[in-house]
């Protein structure tokens, strides 16, 4: 018995070490000096020197592409949000045929290869003259996104009673009414999930920004990462240091809202 | 009365959940069906984006003929299955460790489950540089932990084609391992413990347990954790993109950085998008499984 108990601790250690240490690798190079990172033997230790922040931000616009993504995840979340809340209702309340071709259809467009629809996509973006414009990145980001927020949504929607509802209907509220002011509250846990889980798609997509954001002026934060340039050699410090700033969202997510993003996902990809 | 009303009102709100539906039908239809129909109808026409005098002529299957003498195209196609497959059995093995232990209830267990949902939540930008830095020849971690000082003996890994591959399996594997867990969790928690209780006293060891009871009742959560790592597996591209560019030797050019090239860097829009329609339709016939699979839990909820 206690030896189980020790083997227990011992796999739950080497899995957790091995899923931090080697980002908290990657933070600690970011707090290098210069000489540290192309130090060879490597060094472990940083001096804790915000050297590189300093310079991805003056040399390297480091805000501008975290400008970017902001608008960009921002805008796709509260997008995907709203039509998803629209879909989701219709999908777990109303009377409707075909409903489950309809989720079907959804779960497919959801796993489609980017590049199954890059080049259209990308001629789609140029004839209306939406490529380097925000526009011409949210819109793709909201419709891959859609499946999910509409998959977690309708969960959600489905598990709220419905008496509360009906007294809505009966006391004169209109459909619409009752979404907003009674389903939308009780299921704001869900939306939040759903959001979390959207905005974190939208902050790390690759795949389209590199396709649709040519010009720096409108890159987000992973295009930047990927595309870092150093005059000489790869500036791995400045490298990680703008790695560090666009995950440290994320982690803080992670950590405060760990059981949601659980619930989220695998409602996403298993339950629907 | 109430009966009367109620009838009449279903066509009615059949209308009104149709129109809620619109905002959603546009942006799938316009972004996600019609850009399928469209990569279809782009690779039975030859275009190139620098060359746009020549038009749009339409040419047949004539793309679809050089795709099957393209060695370069048959290579990407097997590097992808190998990609898929490797990265996937790993990611299912270490996702069923990762979700036997966190399905278990220890004090901690929240910070255990965070702390493993960090490599799913990082930028794959972010992992594949961090990856591409510890395998550095000179700076990386990875020389270091072997070799210590001794600098002699470093190599730069990601120019070796064996190598370098490894090093995109190792990337995905510690990004998405934990996915793989999320969903086969989902599968462990349906088991009642009293199952295990009466095995016990029955005087089955955790072994015992373990092979038949708890992975007769995973293996659905597990078909569906693989068929879903499959087909994401068939899409990466930002490990590719920023560790290897395809290289060494086209060792890591999977099929989908290998569309991305000739489509955009090569500007070969049609024969580009003849890659695109096969891993489409590759993607596709995985996709009508897996749909098919979990179909049970989406009719008796509709």
């Amino acid at each position: 018995m206690k030896l189980s108990k020790l083997i227990f601790c011992g796999i739950t250690f080497v899995i957790v070490f091995m899923s931090l240490l080697p980002f908290v690798w990657f933070v600690n190079t970011s707090l290098k000096t210069q000489a540290e990172v192309t130090a060879i033997p490597p060094k472990l230790a940083s001096s804790g020197s915000l050297h590189f922040y300093r310079s991805t931000i003056e040399e390297h616009d480091l805000l501008h592409y975290v400008k970017n993504s902001v608008i960009v995840a921002g805008a796709t979340t509260c997008i995907t949000l709203f039509i998803s809340i629209l879909s989701a209702y219709v999908l777990a309340r109303l009377r409707l045929k075909y409903k489950g071709v309809i989720m079907g259809s959804l779960l497919l467009v959801s796993m489609f290869p980017q590049i199954s629809i890059a080049g259209p996509v990308w001629k789609i973006m140029q004839s209306l003259g939406w490529l380097n414009t925000y526009q011409g990145l949210i819109i793709p980001y909201v419709t891959l996104t859609l499946p999910l927020g509409i998959w977690i949504l309708t969960g959600f929607f489905r598990e709220l009673p419905k008496e509360l509802e009906d007294a809505a209907r009966i006391d004169g509220c209109n459909r619409i009414q009752t979404l907003y002011k009674i389903v939308v509250p009780l299921a704001a846990p869900g939306i939040f999930t759903a959001a979390i889980l959207v905005f974190i798609y939208a902050w790390n997509e690759f795949f389209f920004a590199l396709l649709i954001m040519t010009q720096r002026k409108f890159q987000t934060l992973p295009i930047g990462i990927a595309l870092f340039q150093g005059q000489y050699t790869l500036p791995w410090g400045e490298i990680a240091a703008a790695s560090t700033v666009a995950t440290v969202p994320l982690v803080l997510l992670v950590f405060f809202f760990q059981k949601r993003i659980v619930s989220g996902l695998s409602a996403g990809a298993v339950k629907g | 009365m109430v009966m009367k009303t109620k009838c009449s009102s279903i066509t009615k709100e059949r209308i009104f959940a149709a129109s809620l539906l619109i905002p959603c039908f546009v942006f799938v239809c316009i972004f996600a069906f019609y850009p399928i129909l469209y990569s279809f109808f782009l690779s039975l026409h030859r275009i190139i984006l620098g060359l746009p005098s020549i038009g749009q002529p339409f040419i047949g299957l004539e793309n679809y003929r050089e795709l099957l003498h393209d060695r370069i195209a048959l290579r990407s196609l097997i590097t992808t299955f190998a990609f898929v497959s490797v990265s996937t059995f790993f990611e299912i093995l270490f996702g069923l460790i990762i979700a036997l232990v966190i399905n278990r209830h220890f004090r901690g267990r929240g910070l255990v489950r965070a702390a493993i949902l960090v490599p799913w939540a990082i930028p794959t930008v972010v992992s594949a540089q961090m990856w591409r830095f510890i395998c550095n020849d000179n700076y990386g971690f990875l020389n270091y932990i072997l070799f210590g000082a001794d600098i002699s003996k470093y190599r730069a890994w990601l120019a070796d084609p064996f190598f370098a591959f490894a090093a995109i399996v190792t990337a995905d594997v510690w990004k998405t391992s934990s996915f793989a867990a999320l969903l086969i969790l989902a599968g462990l928690q349906t088991i009642p413990d009293e199952l295990y209780e009466t095995a016990k006293i029955d005087g089955a060891n955790a072994w015992q347990r373990f092979r038949r009871i708890t992975l007769p009742l995973i293996k659905p959560a597990i078909l569906i954790a693989l068929l879903f790592r499959t087909i994401d597996a068939f899409r990466v591209f930002d490990l590719v993109f920023v560790m290897t560019q395809g290289g060494p030797a086209d060792s890591t050019n999977v099929l989908q950085f290998y569309g991305y090239k000739k489509i955009f860097a090569e500007g070969f829009m049609g024969y580009g998008s003849t890659i695109s329609v096969l891993v489409f339709i590759t993607v596709f016939v995985l996709s009508l499984v897996y749909i098919r699979l979990i179909r049970t839990r989406l009719f008796t909820e509709t």
